[in-house]
């Protein structure tokens, strides 16, 4: 098995899938000749040619609309986004067609689209470079959204995704992009959307995450006594996302600490916390915790840390529930 | 020689120049503001390198002509909004180099409290509104500043006869928005002028593989029944003599302009940028015609208002001031965090902001 970092396991599935299936397209700024912002898509137009790794203008509406229209067509096409806060001029492609066009056309019309999205801090970028809007679109029926932490889970992920008949978000987390290397399995295989991965087994208190934050909770176990017995839940997928993992987790420990970037009120830790209190109510030694970003705006980088839940603010929260 | 080099190459005429009018002062504050921008630029990529600038940091080195020009055409109450690439016009506009610096370091004696960086220059008493992150939001919101210069001139009466000037580069144009603001400005005959940087690249895509019909931007404009012109945005001079009477028009008649200024940027699109989409050749073409160096030379020579040793002394007392300018931000405090994470979203303090109150009054929350 090969080893890659998060850009070359998801340039290895692009280039995997596009050998496979010729009616996946990839489109995008700068996704051509230059390989893309973050050189996700480097050396794929050289491969697949300009006709399927097509530079687009700077028009993100016209990106959505057309992959829309393309997926509408049959094609797979997966457009990327260059960061999250450009997801605003083509939010009413994806929102309001994207993801409606099977409702509205009662199932006639899918737009199997995977929407390539880089999101979140901690690479020092400014607002808009650096959000997590995760619960914004997984608030919209008829989208799902995926976002995974490692360079397997986004392999495995993103074939589900271009296969799907359905129009997927894929939210890349930017601080994970060269942060490790792992073994990446080799040919095809899938992850399905809406299966959570326990990273770690335990029975003293649930922490669910998801993207980057999941090595900042890793970070806070680090620190914690050897005693206290944590079980990590990465959602991996915001939507459909894997209630049953996290219920019977919960079951188990009786304690839950939700962490994620995005800011706290109407994040979708309130999603998952919510859900516990109507599954788990009469398990629970003590309320569910979030550690999130506030609602503030994303500084720069002088206090990007401050903003971002690192993992002293998760180990006081793992505290303050096991001391409750 | 490259298509938009050629093209720009030469436009000087037979008739006297607008420009030639003008006192040598003037000629001279522009040399002064045009050296200020290159200098600040220099100390910002070596102030990246050094990792004392973080994000992003879009140098404006090349394009100095545009912004001195353009804006030495304007009163400063004439409303200014920007794309990103902005340093160089707040420079330009009057923004103190140690605001800026200190911006550019995420320090709270910046123009946006240090909360903000390279692509947030603000500066309201210079009416300058601010860098765009989103490529081309900005062009709308000319329209609506130039909507509320001519309202409070017409309706209210206290106003006098304003342009805006809203800048955007040709990666811009492609976007939707800037066809809604055209149309919106031309039917409601709105005093904003687009400036369009037009140096051939968005990002790492040249012009004629991002825009159709790129070679005829204007046509953009005049189909939507306004003013459009193309403006040679390398030479300051000649900026000026076809800029200011165009701003004098619009002023006049209250009515939109759409410039395609063709410029040339001398620095990658950031500071992570490999550049493969061009040749050394072609930054080195542009770089013989320096806006800066054409107009030292005018000033010396044609002019003859200016000296070597007053060059050398102008560029000496730039250097100083853009030195004092980093070593004012080295030496600021950063944005202090229980004052400054959580303020400026809404009025504050507002009751129920995750994280609650005590943050804003100075308490530690339990999970931090
Ligand atoms: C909506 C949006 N899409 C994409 C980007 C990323 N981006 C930033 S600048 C840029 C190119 C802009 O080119 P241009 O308008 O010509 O300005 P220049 O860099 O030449 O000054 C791109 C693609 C962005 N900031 N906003
Ligand atoms: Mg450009």
């Amino acid at each position: 098995m090969p080893e890659m970092n998060l850009v070359q396991a998801i340039n290895h599935a692009l280039a995997f899938e596009m050998e496979r299936d010729d009616r996946v397209v990839v489109l995008g700024e700068d996704v051509g000749l230059n390989g893309g912002v973050f050189r996700v898509t480097e050396g794929l137009q050289a491969r697949f040619g300009a006709e399927r790794v097509v530079d687009t203008p700077l028009a993100e509406s016209g990106i959505m609309g057309s992959a829309i229209g393309l997926a509408m067509a049959g094609m797979r096409p997966v457009p990327e986004i260059q960061f999250e806060g450009f997801l605003g001029p083509a939010y009413d492609q994806l929102v309001n067609h994207a993801a409606r066009y099977r409702s509205r056309s009662r199932g006639a019309i899918t737009i199997p689209m995977t929407v390539r999205v880089p999101v979140g801090g901690g690479i020092h970028a400014p607002e808009l470079h650096s959000d997590s809007p995760e619960a914004i679109y997984a608030h919209h029926p008829g989208l799902k959204v995926v976002m995974p932490s490692t360079p397997s889970d986004a392999k495995g992920l993103l074939l589900a995704a271009i296969r799907d008949p359905d129009p997927v978000v894929y939210f890349e987390p930017k601080r994970v992009y060269r942060s490790f290397k792992e073994d990446v399995p080799e040919g095809d295989f899938e992850i399905e959307i809406g299966k959570a991965k326990v990273v770690s087994e335990g029975a003293d208190v649930t922490v669910v995450t998801w993207g980057a934050t999941v090595f900042q909770c890793l970070a806070a176990m680090d620190a914690m006594p050897e005693d206290v017995s944590v079980e990590l839940i990465d959602l991996r997928s915001i939507y459909p996302w894997d209630m049953d993992c996290v219920i019977e987790s919960v079951r188990k420990t009786g304690r839950c600490v939700v962490v994620h970037e995005a800011p706290k009120t109407c994040g979708f830790g309130a999603e998952v916390s919510s859900t516990i209190q109507e599954h788990c109510f009469l398990n629970l030694h003590a309320p569910v915790q979030r550690v999130t970003g506030f609602d503030t705006v994303m500084p720069y980088y002088k206090l990007e840390l401050e903003y971002l839940p690192e993992s002293p603010r998760i180990k006081g929260a793992v505290e303050q529930v096991l001391a409750y | 020689m490259t298509q938009l080099a050629s093209k720009v190459e030469s436009s000087k005429g037979s008739r006297p120049r607008l420009s030639d009018t003008l006192p040598d002062s003037t000629l001279l504050g522009w040399l002064h503001s045009m050296q200020l921008i290159r200098e600040f630029e220099t100390r910002c990529m070596q102030a990246y390198q050094g990792t004392k600038i973080g994000g992003f940091c879009h140098i404006y080195s090349g394009q100095e002509a545009c912004a001195v020009g353009t804006i030495g055409c304007t009163n400063n109450d004439d409303p200014v909004i920007l794309a990103y690439r902005d340093h160089g016009h707040a420079l330009a506009r009057g923004m103190s180099p140690r605001a800026c610096m200190a911006e550019m370091f995420g320090k709270a004696a910046g123009c946006a409290k240090g909360k903000g960086g390279s692509m947030h220059m603000f500066d309201k008493p210079n009416s300058l509104y601010g860098g765009h992150g989103i490529v081309g939001a900005q062009t709308p919101l000319g329209a609506g500043l130039a909507f509320a210069t001519r309202y409070e001139w017409e309706v209210l009466g206290t106003g006098t006869k304003k342009v805006t000037l809203c800048y955007l580069g040709d990666g811009a144009i492609d976007q939707g928005a800037f066809h809604e603001a055209l149309n919106l400005a031309s039917l409601y005959s709105l005093p904003v002028i687009y400036v369009i940087e037009n140096n051939g690249y968005s990002m790492g895509t040249a012009i004629h593989r991002h825009s159709a019909n790129s070679k005829r931007l204007t046509m953009r404009g005049e189909a939507y029944g306004i003013t459009s012109i193309e403006i040679d945005g390398f030479d300051i001079r000649n900026v000026y003599d076809q800029f200011k009477p165009l701003v004098d028009e619009c002023r006049d008649s209250q009515r939109p302009a759409f410039v395609d200024f063709k410029t040339y940027r001398y620095q990658g699109h950031s500071m992570s940028d490999p550049q493969k989409y061009r040749t050394k050749e072609e930054v080195d073409e542009w770089k013989q015609r320096d806006s800066i160096a054409a107009l030292v030379s005018h000033l010396l020579h044609d002019r003859r208002c200016l000296t070597e040793a007053q060059w050398k002394a102008m560029q000496d007392e730039i250097a100083e001031v853009v030195r004092d300018s980093v070593e004012f931000a080295e030496n600021a405090p950063v944005p202090e965090v229980g004052a400054e994470l959580y303020s400026d979203v809404l009025v504050n303090p507002q009751p129920n902001m995750s994280p609650a109150g005590e943050y804003i009054h100075g308490a530690k929350n339990p999970l931090l």
